[in-house]
């Protein structure tokens, strides 16, 4: 089947690329854009491990196609941290222990960027129904919930100064 | 109908590692050119932290920095042999051998730098930041690195040491079959308070509270770490997670994470660990196997909250609705119980 071009923006950078019709972005992002912190953990939409924005909205990159971002705009883990300073939701997992092994992490913090751009100040409730649709194995959501609060927390003394 | 509360209790002996085979896993260390001690294993870290408690190990045996220390691991091919990452056995075990090979490395760098300084190995001591002097009189002093030069380009030495843990063998005596199946053993204790809705057979777990003795927590954020992981891991042994329902029938088995059940971030009850350490006399700085013992401590008293809720005693896992469901009405005479 003849490739067919896709032209978007990815953490803030044109990206042009010729794909099979039917790739997903994942698929695009880790294998053409060498982008490889979007994790694929089931290819079927249930663990979000994959997550990334698309013009300001998240969405499971493992279920779009690529052709679906023509002329959109992608952020990925990748542009989460700005000129290499880590973002206050980065920040807080590391220094929180809200990792272990690391699979979910990306989609973790992608969900949860996408909750505190929308809403500085969440409660924990809805700290918890933002990443509800991402599966974590090893932390048990604990220490996560607790470093996006710190994390608002932060973004909201940041933005105040 | 109505919802209604328990209490339960268990208490762990949990064997770090295991007996089979001595239960080996050995380490080497060698220092680059510029002092960097590289550890190298087979070990893998699989997210618990391994290479973290790793590189302390070694820092602290050497007397050098942590960033000093670089942990090369995970190839089977090329790295000494190491049983696995299982049975709460990678502190235990690997650090024991990693303590055993930073010693032997130790003993050539303060060797090499006593040369150098021109005094007596034995009167040398490392600063734990890069440095080595004389005991009382730092101002004598060499770097690691312009000693890990000195070996490398004038005394022709290599800074290296092999290490490794091997447990004595354990056979059971054929009279009682009595043995000695681990070395060391960490214990834990859990309270977990539970609702059962009568109604529906789902149970709620409302708070999870442990103790666990893990030795020495060499690095307790990380033994933290565990120890809420693992009480996640041990509600959802406890209450939802099977690849075969109703087994050995395959019928409703989980192809996927729609239908693989595990307790969300909507579904945590309130965690409470406490760390308690009682060295161990054989660990590497005390330490025990701290993993999978905060997994199984909450099973059983999960199991013995819904007891204590509804008077259902279930003896299979995981603990569904519908077991706890049957279980009600049974006690009631109205149907059998499930198994």
């Amino acid at each position: 089947m003849a490739r067919v071009p896709v032209v978007f923006t990815v953490n803030g950078t044109e990206a042009a690329e010729f794909v099979e019709p039917g790739a997903m972005l994942s698929d695009v992002l880790r294998d053409k854009l060498d982008l490889t912190g979007t994790r694929v953990g089931c290819s079927q939409g249930t663990c979000g491990a994959c997550t990334v924005m698309i013009d300001g909205e998240l969405i499971l990159s493992c279920l779009t196609p690529a052709q679906r971002v023509n002329g959109k705009s992608v952020v990925t883990i990748e542009g989460v941290a700005t000129n290499g300073e880590l973002d206050p939701i980065q920040q807080a997992f590391a220094t929180g222990f809200a990792t272990q092994c690391g699979f979910c992490t990306s989609g973790m913090i992608v969900a949860a960027k996408a909750l505190l751009d929308a809403n500085p100040d969440p409660s924990r409730d809805e700290v918890v129904d933002a990443i509800s649709g991402n599966i974590c194995r090893c932390t048990g959501y604990e220490p996560i919930i607790n470093a996006i609060l710190s994390a608002a927390a932060e973004r909201r003394v940041a933005k105040s100064a | 109908m109505a919802r209604k509360r328990g209490r339960g209790l268990s208490a762990v002996n949990y064997p770090t590692g295991m007996n089979l085979g001595g239960d080996p896993s050995q380490a080497l260390v060698h220092a680059t050119t510029t002092g960097t001690f590289v550890v190298t294993l087979s070990s893998v870290d699989l997210g618990q932290g391994l290479k973290t408690v790793m590189t302390q190990i070694c820092a602290e045996t050497i007397g050098v920095p942590p960033d000093m220390v670089l942990i090369d691991t995970a190839d089977t091919d090329t790295g000494p042999h190491c049983m696995g990452t299982f049975a709460s056995r990678g502190t235990h075990r690997i650090g024991n051998a990693i303590v055993m090979a930073a010693n032997e490395a130790r003993a050539v760098l303060m060797e090499v730098a006593a040369d150098e300084l021109e005094v007596n190995a034995t009167d040398l001591e490392a600063d734990g930041k890069g440095a080595i002097h004389v005991k009382g009189a730092p101002t004598k002093s060499i770097s690691v690195i312009e000693t890990a030069l000195a070996a490398h380009f004038k005394h022709g030495k290599t800074i290296s040491g092999r290490g490794m843990f091997m447990a004595e063998r354990s056979f059971p005596e054929p009279e009682t079959g009595k043995m000695r199946p681990a070395t060391c053993y960490a214990h834990a204790c859990t309270i977990a308070e539970v609702e059962v809705d009568t109604e529906t057979g789902e149970v709620e777990v409302l708070s999870l509270k442990s103790a666990y003795e893990v030795g020495r927590a060499l690095n307790p954020k990380m033994v933290e770490q565990q120890i809420i992981g693992g009480a996640w891991m041990g509600i959802s042994h406890a209450l939802y997670e099977t690849t075969e329902p109703y087994y050995p029938d395959r019928a409703h088995g989980p192809v996927d994470f729609n239908e693989y059940l595990m307790p969300g971030p909507g579904d945590l009850p309130e965690f409470g660990g406490v760390i308690l350490e009682r060295p161990a006399s054989d660990g590497p700085y005390g330490a025990k196997g701290v993993g999978e013992m905060t997994a199984n401590s909450p099973i059983p008293a999960i199991a013995n909250a819904i007891f204590d809720a509804v008077g259902v005693r279930v003896d299979s896992l995981p603990i569904t609705p519908e077991k706890v469901l049957r279980g009600i009405l049974a006690n009631e005479g109205a149907l059998e119980p499930a198994e």
